[in-house]
């Protein structure tokens, strides 16, 4: 086997080079070398190095990719319902897109964050924000479903999010755009945006051991934009830095009105000092709605349950919480280095990079060493938090990540590309061009106390001319570079889900020996479950009919259904009993107006049916599991409402009579 | 401002707009049997059909001619074809002309590319200011780090009190306000 992968990658590289002689790149620059495919070819059957989560942004979903393969491993739902899965389509699943404002089956997926243990990535949860209606997801990494949603009160457009501390005792949750409270009435000029709108942060506690969410206190802050944000590691442990924007505190034509100021704000948050208040008494006790979701492994189903109030902790009145750091120009990236001294604030209109020092930062609060006051919160002055400045790195400062090697990769919208420099004396050392506007980086670990600094990979927004046309609207992509020597190299395009903002990477080692590979049926709690073809039942409660279903290779059981009347709710509770690895079975009937669902190996799943008409009505998997899947199948008949067919359901016994095999 | 609108008739050059051998694709840095996408960065981009973009629009102009050669000794070109959106203050040739002799060629050498770029840097700013929204003493922030200041007076629209806005042309990233100085940054401190 070794000798055959061997010989496959010699003849890429051979093919590689071969068409390097015939066509040689006019400008040497953009060339990609010799040696990218074999860098990125992994053979058939092999697995990938690295699994990178790639945020789908307008999507809502995350995707998974293998690297450095660039290969599409799986579309994880999230925050959008997935017509494909069942997601948020199943009774099982509908409950987890459930908010304040009810069903709610589309967000903006933007970030994601690993868990962390000792400010390194342990592998068992990822948690993802969503912008437009504010939540926090939690996945679960050894499913890859989505565990955990929290809405989050007092917030619009939660960005800076869901950024943690290194042992993951926190998610946070800034919001970017600033509203009036949600205990206040919103019913307000929205020119009065100064005196009744405020900017929220909230925290978010993560149990240890099973990583369930629960707002433990929210930050009331003045009302400007938080964009991103970072916790502090090591030596600032203890410490959340957040990049402010919109410190005009404009309310329209931000365009302009929010780019005023030659310097914004990082906002440097002491949440050890809050917890103090908080334990108190200190914090304000104020009425919310929310929702909290939750997904139960054992009885594969979601609950909602609407939490009614939420602790504000008021920054301008609780002193020593908050600080504010001048900051060039809209700052976009906020990003601590591996040891937790350095902290970079990338001003999206900035001509210069600053990089902030955690020590200076703290001798500046004991010195009192402010410029005056914003809004009650102390101003620190600029260079007395300042380490240094990185001149002319680029246009368009977006974000960083890290190589735990000293150095930092800073992506550049505007000049379209990624810059590596040193952290210490702040000289570049080299510039790679990305295609095009790129956004947010991702380094392996590379914003964790251990950056695993093989790859750094640019997500971009904008691909024209990269690959074949698709009409108006073309692939939004990820460019990967090995980083491994002095120089940056770009060894691979490929295109992504929906709109990639922050993603993460890490070894495939940690996550893919605990990965799941089919549900015990003996822990099957679905209320509805049928542990076994014995078990399967058609159950009558009024005009709704429970079907009590099984799935195995090859049939479904029943697949013969009488007695069911027009306007009937029919409920096919479909347990799939195989208990073996990668073999889901889908369920889908005729004219369901919602979606297929598909159940995992052990897992209880519903759909809902409303019988609207009389006939007969199909039913199949829709999963290919077995060369008979085809064969897997089985019909409904509807009769009219008052019918006295009786209930009948069967498997493989309602054979026809003699004599009715003639037509008429 | 119609009036001097109607005087210069730069606009012209949106009519006269020259591509940049578009076509030439040739530069394949991958196998032979795929169509490679244009080697260089989003300038590059082969597209004759879309609105045009600041940098198509500024070398299709005869007028500035010595912006277009500045702006590509300084690198500037990849930057500004970017998806912006970008308010480019755009000196016509007369105006790098009024700079004292030899500053110009000073200028376009290779070691003093840095100066070169700071001052076209001055020239741009990361936003779409038109030319109906400025305001009599507004101040704004250029790529380069230091500010412009605008004057308003009797419709005639003076950044810095050195330069006028002949006319204003929209792109496709941005807006072009043609001026007949060139912008110098403050000297630093």
């Amino acid at each position: 086997m070794k000798k055959l992968k061997h010989n496959a990658l010699a003849l890429a590289s051979l093919s590689v080079l071969l068409g390097l002689n015939a066509c040689k790149p006019k400008n040497a620059s953009n060339a990609v070398s010799a040696d990218a495919a074999t860098k990125t070819y992994v053979a058939p059957g092999k697995y990938d190095e690295f699994y990178n989560f790639v945020s789908g942004g307008f999507s809502g979903q995350m995707s998974v990719y293998g690297l450095p393969s660039g290969r599409l491993l799986r579309v994880v739902p999230i925050f959008s319902n997935d017509p494909e899965s069942g997601y948020g389509y199943s009774e099982e699943t509908k409950p987890m897109l459930n908010t304040s404002h009810g069903y709610v089956p589309w967000d903006d997926q933007h970030h994601l964050e690993l868990s962390q243990t000792n400010g390194e990535i342990d592998g068992r949860w990822i948690f993802a924000n969503a912008n437009n209606t504010p939540r926090v997801a939690r996945v679960d990494l050894k499913s890859f479903h989505t565990a955990e949603i929290l809405e989050l009160p007092n917030s619009a457009g939660n960005h800076s999010s869901p950024f943690i501390t290194e042992n993951t005792e926190y998610v946070v949750a800034g919001t970017r755009f600033s509203i009036p409270p949600d205990n206040a009435s919103g019913d307000v000029p929205i020119n009065t945006y100064k005196k009744n709108f405020r900017g929220t942060v909230s925290f978010i506690k993560v149990g240890k051991e099973d990583g369930k969410m629960d707002i433990a206190f929210q930050l009331s802050c003045p009302p400007i934009d938080f964009d991103l944000s970072h916790a502090g590691k090591g030596k600032s442990h203890g410490w959340f830095f957040f990049s402010c924007y919109n410190t005009e505190q404009a309310n329209t034509l931000l365009e302009v009105n929010a780019s005023q100021r030659d310097k914004d704000f990082i906002m440097a948050v002491n949440w050890k000092k809050a917890e103090e208040y908080v334990k108190e008494g200190k914090a304000q006790k104020q009425a919310v709605k929310y929702a909290h979701n939750v997904y139960d492994e054992k009885t594969h189903t979601a609950t909602s349950e609407i939490k009614n109030e939420v602790l504000v902790l008021d920054v301008e009145k609780l002193k020593d919480i908050c600080y504010f750091i001048p900051c060039p120009k809209s700052p976009h990236g906020c990003d601590v280095d591996p040891t937790g001294e350095y902290i970079v604030g990338s001003g999206k209109l900035a001509a210069l990079l600053p990089v902030f020092s955690f020590d200076k930062i703290q001798k500046a609060i004991a010195a009192k060493d402010f410029i005056g006051d914003y809004d009650g919160i102390p101003v620190i002055k600029y260079e007395s938090a300042l380490y240094g400045e990185v001149q002319k790195p680029g246009l368009g400062p977006l974000h960083t990540e890290f190589d735990g090697k000293g150095n930092a990769y800073t992506s550049f919208f505007v000049s379209s590309e990624v810059v590596k420099w040193n952290i210490k004396d702040l000289k570049v050392l080299d510039r790679a061009p990305t295609y095009y506007s790129v956004g947010h980086l991702c380094v392996p670990g590379g914003d964790t106390k251990k950056p695993n600094a093989k790859y750094v990979i640019a997500y971009n927004k904008i691909t024209k001319d990269r690959y074949l046309p698709t009409g108006p609207e073309l692939a939004q992509s990820a460019q990967l570079y090995d980083i491994s020597g002095d120089k940056m190299q770009l060894i691979l395009d490929f295109p992504t889900i929906g709109e990639p903002h922050y993603a993460q990477a890490v070894s495939a080692d940690l996550i893919r020996n605990q990965s799941l590979k089919f549900y015990k049926i003996e822990e099957n709690a679905n209320p509805y479950v049928s542990k076994g073809e014995a078990a399967t039942k058609v159950v009558r409660e009024g005009n709704k009919v429970h079907v009590y279903m099984t799935a195995i290779r090859s049939h479904l059981t029943p697949d013969n259904i009488e007695g069911v009347k027009v306007g009937d709710e029919v409920y096919f509770h479909v347990t799939n009993i195989e208990q073996d690895w990668d073999i889901p079975h889908g369920f889908a009937i005729k004219n369901a107006p919602n979606s297929e669902i598909l159940i995992m190996p052990g897992e209880t799943q519903t759909l809902k049916w409303v019988a609207d008409r009389v006939g007969i009505f199909p039913f199949y998997c829709t999963d290919f599991c077995s060369a008979l899947h085809q064969e897997m199948q089985g019909y409904i008949r509807v009769s009219p409402a008052g019918s006295n067919v009786p209930l009948l359901f069967s498997t493989g016994k309602n054979l026809p009579k003699a004599d009715s095999t003639n037509t008429k | 401002m119609k009036t001097v609108m109607k005087l210069f008739t730069v606009t012209t050059m949106l009519l006269t707009i020259s591509c940049q051998s578009g076509t030439d694709n040739a530069s394949n840095a991958t196998n032979d049997n795929t169509t490679a996408a244009n080697a260089g960065g989003q300038e590059k981009v082969n597209d004759n059909d879309s609105q045009k973009d600041v940098v198509k629009i500024a070398m299709g102009s005869k007028d500035h001619t010595t912006l277009v050669a500045a702006l590509k000794q300084a690198d500037l070109i990849t930057s500004l074809s970017n998806a912006g959106p970008f308010t480019v203050f755009a000196p016509i040739n007369a105006a790098f002309d009024k700079l004292p002799a030899g500053t110009l060629q000073n200028l376009m050498k290779d070691d003093k590319k840095a100066d070169l770029q700071n001052i076209l840097q001055y020239h741009v700013a990361v936003s779409v200011l038109k030319a109906d929204g400025f305001t009599d003493g507004q101040v704004i922030g250029m790529v380069n780090g230091d500010n412009i200041t605008v004057s308003v007076k009797n419709g005639k629209i003076m950044l810095n009190n050195s330069a006028t806005i002949i006319t204003s042309i929209p792109a496709s990233n941005g807006i072009i306000h043609v001026i007949d100085g060139l912008l110098l940054p403050p000297a630093k401190k």
